[in-house]
């Protein structure tokens, strides 16, 4: 049982589980080695770690006490809750979000409260007041976002997997540019309540982990209908860990307006994704180009949707209930200086972006249309799964930016998400795993299905995986072993 | 385009007080935002049906049965001002 | 050439929003059971208090309640509605956006009485803001308060076209929503308690003129008397602006009915942009045939199909049916009443038709503002004081004053007329009194032999004074007029 610290991270969090109910591991030595590295974290990765620091956890439950990441955005009972936003200061939530419960029933234990974009505002991890989080594979860089924090928890070994929220791609983004699994499952199929609301018909929770299999095994204890939030229904299938390492008979399409012709994406990402095309012929499964007409407006759609959604999401923060309160003493100082001082930049021109789309004379030019292109791209991947069982793109069209690289242009920093909204848009899973690196850093592969299509989504990326062969963050890189230097 | 006049009209809607600077700058990064969305005003979308939910569920309800309901203290817990038993607030038109 | 507005002739054009609290169990969206006068803030959750995270979830039961209502008001029930998030910073509202139906509404199209109904929907009421007592603090700037108790509890909005002519037709024509309601068992519709709420829509246009005018609302009448007098006042001013040659402006007014002034509400900021979209954390109604099998089903007799049942098997006249079926207590005095009688055949019973009279035509005036139920008359004893005179036992003008000291204090109509000495004079001691007064009254006699019947009045009346109203004036009329032999 005296495995070394290193010893004990090196393991996934499944084999971690299988070690702990063989017996060879301790579930409290899996949590105290987490938490010691946890507690060394200097990519700002964390804003809070678990009390007490050592819980009771069944050995014998399927996740076997591995401890959990959980992004700041899942309330959790008692514990500070905050969506990384001021507005939120003090506030303890008085219940548990659904999905963070079963995960604890099914005996995965919190580690700590993961930093994030406030609200899941973001696609670099920089609009958090509790400052940006670094990502482990190049100090200087951002690791994505809004999912950033359990990201980069993730490939620095300080956790042993986590859960993110993705509305537009802040799972799936930050695992691209971190090197990890990220998943998108089907909308709908895991529940919403007590996450804290930014798209109420995007957003979703997903597992972000160092490999396919531990995603599988943390889906398989998040999905199904939850009588606390209507637009939750039970999976179709058993969720099935993978198994399989060849492709063959699985048809793969190629949509050209998100890869060779999508905007803005960097030759060296284009490169790695064509090597990996290749790597999916070698195992036997079939590429085609297939056309998704309407996916090159899908930015456009998300960015008038989903603030819409926002905009009155975040209304209930007015320092009436909870939280922060500001003002003159008067109700008008007392909404407009509460949330003026609570909210950042990038919530505020999100509010404000939504607030006007909705508003009297602009709903049908902005809202009305957004709705309808969103049923148009929804028909094309329908259209697209009538001859391809998966679709394949990059993740993300850049690997990770400096930090403050596109602070200043938000333009730019909503491109980030230009590969993922359309399935967020559709509601239809996706998946993203290390494809290669390119000039260092990490490039995802994002692979999409049908609604419920996650078992075959997750086989495929098995098998992509280990054809692959995609190393982790080297312990070392940048000169620092993340945590290391805590218990050398 | 986004004028400063329409973004404080936005602004009072959404109970944010935009300092002077951030108007000037909302009216900017707004209007460079709307520009790209502006795109799908180019599309043909007639005869689409709009989606306005994202699963393809009907009727979903809760039976009449009373929830235990948290306590008094448990609510106010977290308020700001609390007061006489209730939440404390500035009298609207006062 | 048009008349000159001051010499026009007006009618006035009015429609009513009523908001109905249902008596469901549990709240709209989350399961916190429904108060009454519980300690603030006990009846509360995260879903209602608008916590971070939380989601509503709908009450089937107020839906069944809402399918009931659409029914009972002869609407069609859309096939599919969407629940709309409806945008607005206000204290009460926990989210600062109330979830409603905007564009696509469970029911609409439909008819009451003679009003048309444009639409019935589900929503969820606001919390209550209290002004803060003398406790207040020194420091803290708070001069009222919030209590959730109340918000997110079901409501029907029930809007109709603007069919109303009258301020008196509307009460009576919400007296008629306000029986249905109740009958349906779908709310407590106490308009004192906030449980039946109104505000009224009203305009005038010059007789003949098909266009609507600008309207004015008033809003939040709490009662029958109140909603009558305030829309009247609304007409007034209204009529007095346009003679004098002024314009109605759309404005919310309210109306206090201590000093009847009507005081402008709205705010000094520009009007409500509610921003409505579809509630994209609910998904659509779309009420089943079991659905709505089990609505139709739950429906009893409605106040309209009362009163032509009453009609109809009685032999009531149509405005009496009316009255009794449209004022469902009335109605139900009225038909206990009939079945105390044994039904309207028994021996010394008050046929139906007497007994309806002597509910609407007596027994209303005496109870006031109070329902029958409040009052001290039962049932049992207005059909007992009915037969009584039906069986001659009392006069009439005796009865109505045993009826004015029921009304008063309750009691037994035997007893109360045995006690004030008020029994129908027997034909021997009436004989006497009628000879007495035929033989102090020779005038009168005289008269009447020469053609003048309207004389025999003296002679009548003198009986009647003597016995005090223990005589029947018919029997007396006859009884002299034998004496006399005409």
């Amino acid at each position: 049982m005296a495995d070394s610290p290193s010893d004990v991270v090196a393991l996934t969090a499944a084999q971690a589980a299988d070690a702990v109910r063989a017996r060879e591991l301790s579930a409290s030595e899996v949590f105290d080695v987490y938490r010691r590295r946890a507690e060394a974290d200097d990519l700002n990765a964390f804003l809070s770690l678990a009390e007490p620091a050592s819980p009771s956890t069944d050995s014998d439950a399927p996740l076997a006490g591995v401890p959990l990441a959980v992004k700041d955005i899942f309330c959790v009972e008692g514990v500070a809750s905050t969506a990384a936003s001021k507005i939120l200061e003090g506030y303890r939530p008085p219940y548990t979000a659904t999905v963070v419960e079963r995960l604890a029933a099914a005996g995965a234990p919190m580690l700590g409260k993961t930093n994030m974009d406030e609200f899941a505002m973001g696609s670099s991890n920089e609009n958090s007041p509790y400052g940006a989080v670094r990502n482990p594979w190049n100090r200087e860089r951002v690791p994505g976002g809004s999912s950033g924090g359990s990201a980069a928890a993730v490939a620095a070994g300080l956790a042993p997997w986590s859960i993110g929220t993705d509305t537009g791609g802040s799972v799936r983004q930050p695992a691209a540019l971190c090197g990890l699994v990220g998943l998108k499952p089907t909308y709908g199929s895991v529940s919403r309540y007590g996450m804290i609301a930014f798209a109420s018909s995007f957003d979703q929770a997903g597992p972000i982990t160092r490999d396919v299999t531990d995603a599988a095994l943390l889906y398989r204890h998040m999905v199904g209908r939850d009588p606390c939030d209507s637009t939750s229904l039970d999976h179709r299938e058993a969720i099935a860990l993978p198994a399989g390492d060849r492709l063959d008979g699985v048809r793969f399409g190629v949509p050209p307006q998100l890869a060779a012709e999508g905007e803005g994406i960097q030759a060296g990402v284009l490169e790695v994704f064509e090597r990996a095309i290749e790597r999916i012929e070698e195992l036997g499964g079939s590429v085609e180009e297939v056309s998704l007409p309407h996916a090159e407006h899908g930015l456009a759609a998300y960015y008038v949707l989903a603030p819409a959604e926002a905009s009155a999401n975040l209304a209930r923060y007015d320092g009436v209930r909870y939280g922060r309160r500001d003002g003159d003493g008067d109700l008008v100082s007392l909404y407009e200086q509460t949330r003026e001082n609570g909210f950042g930049d990038e919530v505020k021109r999100r509010i404000m972006l939504g607030t006007y789309a909705l508003s009297s004379g602009y709903y049908d030019a902005y809202y009305g249309r957004a709705q309808r292109v969103r049923t148009k791209i929804a028909e094309d991947f329908a259209a697209a799964f009538e001859r391809v069982d998966l679709i394949v793109t990059p993740t993300s069209p850049s690997v990770a930016f400096r930090l403050g690289e596109r602070t200043g242009d938000p333009l730019a920093m909503y491109m980030s998400d230009y590969c993922t909204v359309p399935m967020s848009l559709a509601g239809i899973p996706a998946i993203s795993i290390p494809g290669g690196l390119s000039d260092g850093l990490p490039v995802g592969l994002q692979l999409a299905g049908p609604a419920f299509s996650e078992n075959r989504l997750l086989e495929a990326a098995h098998a992509i995986e280990l054809g692959i062969g995609f190393e982790g963050v080297p312990v070392g890189a940048d000169g620092r072993g993340a945590g290391e230097a805590a218990d050398a | 385009m986004i004028e400063r006049d329409e973004v404080l009209h936005v602004a009072r809607l959404a109970r944010l007080r935009l300092s002077g600077e951030e108007i000037d700058r909302m009216a900017r990064e707004l209007s460079s935002v709307l520009d790209h969305i502006e795109k799908i005003g180019e599309l043909d979308l007639t005869d689409v049906e709009p989606t306005s939910h994202a699963v393809p569920l009907e009727n979903v309800l809760r039976p009449d049965e009373p929830r235990p309901s948290l306590t008094r203290e448990e609510a106010l817990a977290g308020a700001p001002d609390p007061l006489e038993g209730g939440f404390g607030v500035p009298s609207p038109g006062a | 050439m048009p008349e000159p507005a001051a010499e026009r002739r007006y009618e006035p054009v009015i429609g009513l929003e009523i908001h109905v609290q249902l008596s469901t169990r549990t709240k709209m969206f989350c399961g916190c059971e429904l108060s009454f006068g519980q300690e603030p803030n006990s009846r509360t959750c995260p879903v209602c208090l608008g916590h971070p995270g939380v989601l509503p979830v709908v009450n089937a039961e107020a839906v069944h309640y809402g399918l009931m209502i659409g029914l009972a008001l002869d609407c069609r029930i859309a096939p599919r509605s969407l629940f709309h998030r409806k945008s607005y910073f206000y204290p009460d509202q926990a989210k600062n956006y109330q979830i409603s139906q905007y564009d696509v509404p469970l029911a609409r199209d439909g008819r009451l009485g003679d009003v048309r109904v444009h639409r019935a929907h589900l929503e969820e009421d606001a919390a209550k803001l209290v002004h803060a007592g003398a406790s207040g603090r020194i420091h803290s700037a708070s001069g009222s308060t919030v209590d959730f108790n109340r918000g997110g509890t079901p409501l029907v909005e029930i809007v109709t076209e603007p069919d109303l002519r009258s301020a008196a037709e509307a009460a009576e024509w919400l007296r008629l929503l306000r029986a249905t309601l109740k009958r349906l068992g779908v709310s407590d519709v106490n308009m004192e308690e906030g449980s039946l709420r109104c505000d009224a829509n009203v305009s005038i246009r010059p007789v003949g003129q098909a266009t609507l005018g600008v309207k004015a609302e008033l809003k939040n009448m709490n009662s029958f008397r109140f909603l009558q007098r305030g829309i009247e006042a609304e007409i007034v001013r209204q009529e007095e602006l346009v003679r004098g040659g002024g314009e109605v402006t759309q404005d919310t007014l309210h109306f206090d009915p201590r000093t009847g002034a009507l005081t402008s509400l709205r705010s000094k900021e520009e009007a409500h942009d509610y921003r409505y979209f579809p509630e994209p954390d609910l998904v659509p109604l779309a009420p089943t045939e079991p659905m709505l099998e089990r609505a139709r089903a739950a429906l009893p007799e409605l106040p309209a199909e009362r009163a032509e049942r009453l009609e109809r098997e009685l032999a009531l006249s149509a405005d009496t049916a009316r009255l009794l079926a449209y004022r469902g207590e009335l109605g139900d005095f009225f038909e206990a009443a009939l079945a105390a009688n044994g039904g309207a055949t028994a021996d010394g019973a008050a046929d139906a038709r007497t007994l309806a009279s002597w509910v609407t035509v007596e027994l209303v005036p005496r109870l006031g503002d109070r329902e029958p139920a409040d009052s001290p008359v039962t049932p049992d004893a207005l059909a007992k004081l009915a037969g009584m005179v039906s069986s001659k036992a009392v006069s009439q003008s005796a009865a109505k004053q045993v009826l004015d000291a029921m009304a008063e204090q309750g009691g037994d109509p035997e007893q109360l007329v045995a006690e004030r000495g008020l029994a129908l004079a027997g034909a021997d001691e009436l004989g006497e009194i009628v000879d007495r007064a035929v033989a102090s009254n020779p005038d009168a006699v005289e008269q009447v032999r020469s053609g003048n019947g309207k004389a025999i009045g003296a002679i009548v009346g003198a009986v009647m004074r003597e016995t005090k109203g223990r005589a029947d004036g018919g029997e007396v009329q006859r009884m002299i007029r034998e004496r006399i032999g005409f």
